[in-house]
C-alpha cells in the first residue's frame, strides 16, 4: 500500500519517545484506525530503531550499566514481583528486552566474574528458564513478550515476515508467469551479492524496467532506503543493472 | 643522490655480469681502461665469441695477484677483522678464495676459444650489441647501400675478414665501452675488492654460510636494497633480479690487483670496505634479497622455478626459501613456449577494398595487382635467401623494391599497398604462439609421421635450437626479430617519402582502433569452471591485441622518429635548443600523451602502456626534452612507481598486469635515448598530469589478462634469468653460451606406424587454405560456432552427465548413511570413496561432448551462412566448426572433468550431510502442505505476534480492562492449527517459536494465569474450557508440529512457579497434562521423573515444596488415572498465605 510522505510524518511524528510496548502500539491503532497494524508497528518498529541507534552508546556506559542494575537489585529486594525491569527500561526510554540484556550480562558477569560469552546470553534470553537466577528470570521474560520492537521473539517474527514475503512474491511471480532465478540458484551460480530474485526477462512496472526484486517486507521509509541502497541495492546495480 | 643511473653502453653479448647494481658499485678496475683491452677479468665470459685469449691471461694474472696478500694476511684484511671481530677466524680461513688452485685455474688457463668469424654472414643470430646500449648511429644512413643487416645496423666495415682485425677491433670497442662507464653514484672504494668472477675456473668455489664475513651488514644492505625494489626505487625491476642472480650463481672472487690491495692500515674504514668479500659473501646476500624478492620469483615461468629450487647454494642458505620455491614450481602451471612465429602466409584478396571498385582507373588496378606480386616475390625470396650467408638485403632486393614503389604514384595505391604491407605484417609478425604453424616447415610428411606427443616433442626442440638463445642480456635494445626484420628493411629499402607517411597514417589509425576494442567487460568468476573455457578465449582475445598493438607500435616509432634518428645526442647546447625549438613545433604523430590518459583514467593501463613503450623505444635523443613527450614519460614514471607489487587491495591491478607494466617500463628506462636523469627526476612533478581515475572498477587492469606466456613473449629478457640459472648448473657449458642440455635424438624410421597423425597436420593445413579463400566472415563465423558450441559442450555435458554422476553420488551416500549409521564417516573419506567410484565415468564426457559438437554445430554453422553458400563450402564450414568445437571442448573436459566431477560431488556430499543435520530429530521427514491445501491459513509471523500478545497479557504488567476473551484463545489455537498443516509459508524458525510459544501458553493456562474477559468469571478462565483447550495443544504437539517441541520447559522451575501464585492453586491440570504427554507418547515417563525431580533443588516457599512432593508421589503412584480431579487441598493441607513463587 502506498503511503503519503505527510501520512508517515504525522505517524513518526507520534512516536517520539514512547516505549515499544503492547500499550503503545494500542493506542497508535486508535489514533490512526485506518492503518493495519503491520504498517504501523513496521513503522513503529523502525522509528524506534532510529532512536536506539541514536541512544545506544550511553546506556552502555559502565556508570549507566552501574546505576541500572543498582535501581533493579534495589526494585527486586522490594518486591520481586513486580515488573522492576520493564519499567526500569520504559523509564530511561530503552528497549527493554536490550535492559534485559545489560542486566542479565551484568548479573552474569557478578556470578561467573568473567565477562558471558554472547552465546551464552542469547541462548538464556531466548530461553529465560536457564538463567540461574528465579527472579531474574521472570524480570526478563517479562521485558521479551512485552517489547514490539526488540528481542528475540520479534527477531523471529521479522524474520518469518521475510519468509512469508519471498514465498508469497515468488508465488505471484509464478503465478505472472515471470521466469526467474532465485537466490539459492543464483548463489550456486556463483553471484556474490543476490537479490532475492533475478528476473531472466526484464519486465516493466510504471515505466520502469525492473531486472530484480528484493523483498524487504518492512515498511520503506526514506532512511532506511538509504541504507539498503546503500548496502545492497548499487551492488545490484553494478552487476546486474 | 640517485641511487641508481642507468646503466652504460658496457659489453659484449656475452657479458654476463652486470656491471653496476643501483645501491652497489662492483668496482671495476679502471686502471686497465684503454691501455689494455681486458678489462676486468669477471667482465669476460667464455661466451664472448671471438673473445681473445688475452682476455683470459688477464684474469688468471689478476687473481693471482690477488690472492698473494690476502693469503698473507694484508693489512686490509686484518683491519677488516678488527672492524667485525666475530668473523676474525673465519678471514683466516679467507685465502681459500685463491688459494685453492684447483687445475687449470692455478696454472694458465689453456682455455681454448675458436674465434668465430665476425661477420654480416651471422647477422641475424645475435645481437652484436650489449645488452643496454646499441649504437643507433649507423641504422638511418642515407644511403640505402650502406645499410647493416644486423639488427640495429650496427655493422661492422665489410671487408675486415681476418680474425686479427677483428681482434683489433673488439679490443677498441671495449675501451671506448670502458671509457663510457659512468662513474658511480655511489663510490666505493675500489682497492682490496675481490670481483666476483662469472667464469673464471669452471669448477665453482663451494659457497659456505658459515663463512660469511660481515652477516649484519650483508643483511642490513640487502633489507635496504630489497626495499628498494620493492618500492620500485629502481628502473628496472628485472635488472636488479639479473644481477642478484648473477651474485648467487658467482663462481669465485677475482681479487684485484696487489697494488690496489695495499691501503694504508686503519684508512679502510669498516663501513668503506668492499661489501663482497668472497663467494659465501655474495650467496649470502644474494639469498637475503631473493627471500625478500619471493613473491616476484614465484610467478615467473616454471622452467625458472625449477632452477631456483634446484640450485644447491640456495639450498645451503636458506632450506626455507628452496622449499618455498619447491613448492612454487610444483604448483606452478606456467609453462612458457617463445616459439617461433608462424611461416608466412600471403593476405588474402579482400573484396570489400582490393575490388576494382576502389582503385581510380583499370591501370591502378592492374598496377596494385602486379605491386602486390612483386611484394610477395620479395617476400619469398627473402624467407628463402635471408639465413643464406652473405646474402643482403638491400644488394638482394633494394632495387626491385624502389622499383615497385617507383610505380605507386596516386595516393590511392600507396593507401591500398600500407594497407597489405600492414595486414601482411601483422599476419607474420604477431602471432603469440604459432598455434597450427609448421614445425620446421620443409618436411611435413616427415613430421606427420611422428604422432602428436613426438610432434610436441620436436617443437620444443625446435625451439631450443633456433628460439634465439640470448635475446642479448636482461635488458637488449629494441629489435626486429624474425620477419619483422623484413618489413623494417623493406621500409628502409624503399625510402619512400609517401609510403612512410601512409603508413605512418594507416598504423595510427589500427592502434587507435584496436586501443579502444572493447575487451572482456566481466571478470572471470572463480566459482563457475565453466566460464574458465570463455575466460580463457577473452585472455587470449586479449593477447591478440595486445601483441598486435606492440607491433604496430613498434614500426610506428621506428618510422616516426625515423628522419631524426642519428648517431648521438647534439653536441652542444646551443644546437639542443634550436632542434627543440624547431621539434616541438611538429605536431606527435600519433597522441600518445592522451591516449595515455584515457588508458590510465578506464583502468586500461594493462593493455596501452605496453605499446606505448614499444613506441617509445625508437624515440631519438631529442624526444624525451621535447615538453610533449616528457610529460608522457613523467606519466610513465609515475606510473611505475605507483605499481608496488607488493600492494594487493581489492580492485586493484593484477600482479602479472603490473609485472608487467614494470618490466617493459623498466625496460624502456634503460633505452640509451632515455635521459639518464628522467628516472630520478625529483618528485612532485606531476603538475597537470594528475589523471582521472575515478573510472569503473572494472578496468581491464584488475582483470587477470596478463599470463606469464604473455610476459615471456612481451619481455623475453625475463628469460635471461633462467639462462643464467641453467648455465650455472651446466657448469662446463658455461662457455658455448646458453644452456645445453642433451637431447637424445629420435629417429622416424621406428615411429612410420601412426598414419592416422599424418592428416591431422594437413587436415589443419587444409582447413587454412579453404579460409583463405572465403570471406572473412565464414572464418569468423565458423570460429565463433566453433567457440561457443565448445562453451556450451562443457555446460551441457554439466547439465546432463555430471548431473547423473551427482544424483548417483547421492544415492550412494544414502546407502552410506544407512549401512553405517547415522555418523556415516568422516566426510574426506567418503568423497574419497565416492570419487573412485565415479570419476571414471568422466571418460564418457568425451564421447558425450563430441556427440553433442557433432549435433549442434552444423545447425548453428546453418543459421549463420548466407542462404546462397554452395553446398560445399557449406559442409566444409560446418565440418570445420565440428571439428574446432570438439577440439576445444575435448581439451577443456579431459583436463578438468575429473576435478569439476569431484567439486560437484563434493557439494552435494556437504549438502547431504548439512540436510542430515545434528539432530535425528529434525531428520524425519518433512511434510508439505495436504493435497487440496489453498494456502490460506493465517500468516506464521502474525501467529507469532498474536501468541506473543496473549503471552505479554498473562504476564503482565496490564491494565485492568485488558484480556483475552477465551474465544479468541480458541480461534488462536484453531489457527494455529492450520498453520501447521499449511506448510507453504512456515520455516523453521518460525515453528520452533512457534512451538515453544504453544509450550508457554500451556504453563499460563496450567496456572491458570491468562486474564480473561467476560461476564461469567471475570478474570478467570473456566476449567472444563483449560482443559479444552489443552487438548488442542495436545494434539497439535501430537500430530501437526514437525520440530521438536520444548515440552521440558512445562517443569522448569519458572513455569512450575507460575502455580506459586495462584489461590487457590489447582494442581490437577499440571497432572492432567503430564499424564496427556506420557499417553500420547510426548514425554516419557522417566524423562518427567528426572525433570519433577530437578524441580526440588530449586528453592521454593515450604507449602509449596510440600505440595509439590505430593504432586510427584501422586505421579509415581498412580500412572493411569485418566482424569484426575485434583485439587490442591486435596494433596495437602494448602496453606493459604501469600507466597512469593521463588526465592
Amino acid at each position: 500500500m502506498i503511503l503519503t510522505k505527510a501520512q508517515y510524518d504525522e505517524i513518526a511524528q507520534c512516536l517520539v519517545s514512547v516505549p515499544p510496548t503492547r500499550q503503545s502500539l494500542r493506542k497508535l491503532k486508535q489514533r490512526f484506525p485506518s492503518q493495519s497494524q503491520a504498517t504501523l508497528l513496521s513503522i513503529f518498529s523502525q522509528e524506534y530503531q532510529k532512536h536506539i541507534k541514536r541512544t545506544h552508546a550511553k546506556h552502555h556506559t559502565s556508570e549507566a550499566i552501574e546505576s541500572y542494575y543498582q535501581r533493579y537489585l534495589n526494585g527486586v529486594v522490594k518486591n520481586g514481583a513486580a515488573p522492576v525491569l520493564l519499567e526500569l527500561a520504559n523509564e530511561v526510554n530503552y528497549a527493554p528486552s536490550l535492559m534485559a540484556r545489560i542486566i542479565l550480562e551484568r548479573f552474569l558477569q557478578e556470578r561467573e566474574e568473567t565477562p558471558p560469552s554472547k552465546s551464552v546470553i542469547n541462548s538464556m534470553l531466548r530461553d529465560p528458564s536457564q538463567i540461574p537466577d528465579g527472579v531474574l528470570a521472570n524480570q526478563v521474560y517479562q521485558c521479551i513478550v512485552n517489547d514490539c520492537c526488540y528481542g528475540p521473539l520479534v527477531d523471529c517474527i521479522k524474520h518469518a515476515i521475510g519468509h512469508e514475503h519471498e514465498v508469497l512474491l515468488r508465488d505471484l511471480l509464478l503465478e505472472k508467469n515471470l521466469s526467474f532465478l532465485d537466490e539459492d540458484q543464483l548463489r550456486a551460480k556463483g553471484y556474490d551479492k543476490t537479490p532475492d530474485f533475478i528476473l531472466q526477462v526484464p519486465v516493466a512496472v510504471e515505466g520502469h524496467i525492473i531486472h530484480w526484486i528484493e523483498s524487504k517486507a518492512s515498511f520503506g521509509d526514506e532512511c532506511s532506503h538509504h541504507a539498503y541502497l546503500h548496502d545492497q541495492f548499487w551492488s545490484y546495480w553494478n552487476s546486474l543493472s | 643522490m640517485p641511487l641508481c643511473k642507468k646503466r652504460q653502453p658496457s659489453k659484449s653479448k656475452g657479458e654476463k655480469l652486470i656491471k653496476r647494481a643501483p645501491i652497489f658499485y662492483l668496482p671495476l678496475k679502471q686502471k686497465n681502461r684503454g691501455r689494455r683491452g681486458p678489462g676486468p677479468a669477471r667482465e669476460r665470459g667464455g661466451r664472448v665469441p671471438g673473445g681473445p685469449e688475452e682476455v683470459v691471461s688477464g684474469e688468471s694474472l689478476g687473481w693471482a695477484g690477488g690472492r698473494r696478500p690476502r693469503g698473507a694476511g694484508s693489512p686490509g684484511s686484518s683491519s677488516l677483522g678488527l672492524s667485525d671481530p666475530p668473523n676474525l677466524s673465519n678471514l683466516e680461513e679467507f685465502p681459500p678464495v685463491g688459494s685453492v688452485p684447483p687445475g687449470p685455474a692455478g696454472t694458465k688457463p689453456s682455455r681454448r676459444i675458436n674465434p668465430t668469424p665476425v661477420s654480416e654472414e651471422r647477422s641475424l643470430s645475435k645481437p652484436k650489441t650489449c645488452f643496454t646500449s646499441p649504437p643507433i648511429n649507423c641504422v638511418p644512413s642515407a644511403q640505402p647501400s650502406a645499410l647493416d643487416t644486423s639488427p640495429w645496423g650496427l655493422g661492422l666495415p665489410p671487408g675486415c675478414r681476418s680474425l686479427q682485425e677483428e681482434r683489433e677491433m673488439l679490443r677498441k670497442e671495449r675501451s671506448k665501452q670502458l671509457q663510457q662507464s659512468p662513474t658511480p653514484a655511489h663510490p666505493t672504494p675500489e682497492s682490496g675488492s675481490p670481483l666476483p668472477s662469472r667464469t673464471g675456473n669452471l669448477t665453482a668455489e663451494p659457497a659456505d654460510p658459515a663463512r660469511v664475513s660481515s652477516c649484519q651488514r650483508l643483511k642490513l644492505v640487502a633489507l635496504v636494497y630489497s626495499s628498494c625494489i620493492a618500492e620500485n626505487l629502481v628502473p628496472n625491476l628485472f635488472l636488479e633480479l639479473y644481477f642478484v642472480l648473477q651474485l648467487l650463481t658467482a663462481r669465485r672472487m677475482v681479487a684485484a690487483k696487489d697494488d690496489d690491495l695495499e691501503p694504508s692500515p686503519g684508512a679502510l674504514d669498516p663501513l668503506e670496505s668492499p661489501l663482497f668479500q668472497s663467494v659465501h659473501d655474495c650467496v649470502f646476500f644474494a639469498v637475503e634479497v631473493l627471500e625478500r624478492q619471493f613473491q616476484v620469483l614465484c610467478y615467473l615461468d616454471k622452467g625458472t622455478l625449477k632452477l631456483l629450487a634446484e640450485n644447491e647454494r640456495l639450498l645451503c642458505f636458506s632450506p626455507a626459501l628452496q622449499g618455498r620455491l619447491r613448492a612454487a614450481y610444483e604448483g606452478s602451471a606456467a609453462k612458457v613456449s617463445l616459439a617461433m612465429p608462424p611461416s608466412a602466409q600471403a593476405v588474402s584478396f579482400q573484396p570489400e577494398t582490393d575490388n576494382r571498385a576502389n582503385f581510380s582507373s583499370d591501370r591502378a588496378f592492374h598496377t596494385f595487382k602486379k605491386q602486390r606480386d612483386v611484394f610477395y616475390e620479395v617476400l619469398r625470396e627473402w624467407e628463402d635467401r635471408h639465413e643464406e650467408p652473405g646474402w643482403d638485403f638491400e644488394k638482394g632486393l633494394g632495387s626491385r623494391i624502389r622499383a615497385m614503389m617507383g610505380q605507386l604514384s596516386a595516393a590511392c595505391s600507396h593507401s591500398h599497398f600500407v594497407r597489405l604491407f600492414q595486414k601482411q605484417l601483422l599476419q607474420m609478425c604477431q602471432s603469440p604462439c604459432g598455434a597450427g604453424g609448421t614445425v620446421l616447415g620443409e618436411a611435413p610428411d616427415v613430421l606427420s609421421m611422428l604422432g602428436a606427443d613426438k610432434l610436441g616433442r620436436l617443437r620444443r626442440l625446435q625451439e631450443r635450437l633456433v628460439a634465439p638463445q640470448s635475446s642479448g642480456g636482461p635488458c637488449p635494445p629494441p629489435t626486429f626479430p624474425g620477419c619483422q626484420g623484413f618489413f623494417r628493411d623493406f621500409i628502409l629499402s624503399a625510402s619512400s617519402f609517401q609510403f612512410n607517411q601512409h603508413l605512418m597514417d594507416s598504423l595510427s589509425v589500427k592502434i587507435r582502433e584496436l586501443n579502444g576494442l572493447a575487451l572482456p567487460q566481466h571478470a572471470p568468476s572463480d566459482e563457475d569452471g565453466e566460464s574458465d573455457v570463455d575466460w580463457q578465449g577473452e585472455r587470449r582475445q586479449f593477447a591478440v591485441v595486445l601483441l598486435s598493438l606492440r607491433l604496430l607500435a613498434k614500426f610506428l616509432g621506428f618510422v616516426a622518429f625515423l628522419p631524426y634518428r642519428g648517431p648521438e645526442p647534439p653536441p652542444t647546447r646551443e644546437l639542443q635548443d634550436s632542434i627543440l625549438a624547431l621539434r616541438s613545433q611538429v605536431p606527435p604523430v600519433l597522441d600518445v600523451l592522451t591516449l595515455l590518459r584515457q588508458g590510465l583514467g578506464a583502468r586500461r593501463a594493462v593493455l596501452t602502456v605496453p605499446w606505448l613503450v614499444e613506441f617509445l623505444s625508437f624515440a631519438d635523443h631529442i624526444v624525451p626534452l621535447l615538453d610533449y613527450y616528457r610529460r608522457t614519460f613523467s606519466l610513465l614514471r609515475h606510473l611505475h612507481r605507483s605499481l608496488v607489487l607488493s600492494e594487493e587491495s581489492g580492485g586493484e591491478m593484477c600482479f602479472l598486469n603490473k609485472l608487467l607494466l614494470l618490466a617493459v617500463l623498466g625496460w624502456l628506462f634503460q633505452i640509451p635515448t632515455v635521459p639518464e636523469d628522467l628516472f630520478f627526476l625529483e618528485e612532485g612533478q606531476l603538475d597537470a598530469l594528475e589523471v582521472d581515475t575515478v573510472a569503473s572498477e572494472h578496468g581491464l587492469d584488475s582483470m587477470p589478462v596478463v599470463d606469464q606466456q604473455l610476459l615471456y613473449t612481451c619481455c623475453p629478457y625475463i628469460g635471461e634469468l633462467r639462462k643464467l640459472l641453467a648455465s650455472w648448473v651446466s657448469g662446463s657449458s658455461g662457455r658455448s653460451g646458453g644452456f645445453v642440455r642433451k637431447i637424445t635424438p629420435t629417429t622416424t624410421t621406428s615411429l612410420g606406424a601412426q598414419p592416422p597423425q599424418t592428416t591431422q597436420g594437413l587436415q589443419a593445413q587444409l582447413a587454412q587454405a579453404f579460409f583463405h579463400n572465403q570471406p572473412p566472415s565464414l572464418r569468423r563465423t565458423v570460429e565463433f560456432v566453433a567457440e561457443r558450441i565448445g562453451s556450451n559442450c562443457v555446460k551441457y555435458i554439466k547439465a546432463t552427465l555430471v548431473a547423473d554422476l551427482v544424483r548417483q553420488a547421492e544415492s550412494l551416500l544414502q546407502e552410506q548413511l544407512v549401512t553405517q549409521g547415522q555418523e556415516g564417516g568422516d566426510p574426506v573419506q567418503l568423497l574419497e570413496i565416492l570419487c573412485s567410484q565415479l570419476c571414471p565415468h568422466g571418460a564418457q564426457a568425451l564421447a558425450q561432448g563430441r556427440e553433442f559438437c557433432q549435433r549442434k554445430s552444423p545447425e548453428a554453422v546453418r543459421a549463420l551462412l548466407p542462404e546462397e553458400t554452395p553446398a560445399a563450402v557449406l559442409s566444409s564450414a560446418e565440418s570445420i566448426a565440428v571439428g574446432l568445437a570438439m577440439e576445444k571442448a575435448c581439451v577443456w573436459l579431459s583436463a578438468n572433468i575429473t576435478a569439476l566431477i569431484r567439486r560437484e560431488v563434493k557439494a552435494a556430499l556437504s549438502r547431504t550431510l548439512r540436510a542430515q543435520g545434528p539432530e535425528p530429530a529434525a531428520r524425519g521427514e518433512r511434510r508439505g502442505c495436504p493435497r487440496a491445501c489453498e494456502h490460506q491459513a493465517p500468516l506464521p509471523s502474525h501467529l507469532i505476534s498474536e501468541i506473543k500478545d496473549v503471552l505479554s497479557l498473562a504476564v503482565g504488567p496490564r491494565d485492568p480492562e485488558e484480556g483475552v476473551c477465551p474465544e479468541h484463545l480458541e480461534r488462536l489455537l484453531s489457527q494455529l492449527g492450520q498453520t501447521l498443516r499449511c506448510r507453504q509459508l512456515l520455516c523453521p524458525p518460525a515453528e520452533q517459536q512457534l512451538a515453544k510459544c504453544s509450550v508457554e501458553l500451556a504453563s499460563l493456562l496450567v496456572a491458570d494465569q491468562i486474564p480473561i474477559l467476560g461476564p461469567p468469571t471475570p478474570h478467570r478462565l473456566d476449567r472444563g474450557q483449560a482443559r479444552r483447550l489443552l487438548h488442542v495443544l495436545l494434539a497439535l504437539w501430537k500430530d501437526d508440529f514437525q520440530v521438536p517441541v520444548p515440552l521440558q520447559l512445562l517443569l522448569r522451575p519458572r513455569n512450575v512457579g507460575l502455580l506459586a501464585d495462584t489461590r487457590p492453586r489447582e494442581w490437577d491440570l499440571l497432572l492432567f497434562l503430564l499424564q496427556e504427554l506420557v499417553e500420547r507418547g510426548l514425554m516419557g515417563r522417566t524423562e518427567i521423573e528426572t525433570c519433577l525431580g530437578s524441580l526440588h533443588e530449586a528453592q521454593w516457599p515450604g507449602d509449596f515444596s510440600k505440595e509439590l512432593a505430593a504432586l510427584f508421589n501422586l505421579f509415581l503412584a498412580e500412572p493411569h488415572v485418566p482424569e484426575p480431579q485434583l485439587r490442591a487441598c486435596e494433596l495437602v493441607q494448602p496453606n493459604r498465605g501469600t507466597v512469593l513463587a521463588q526465592s
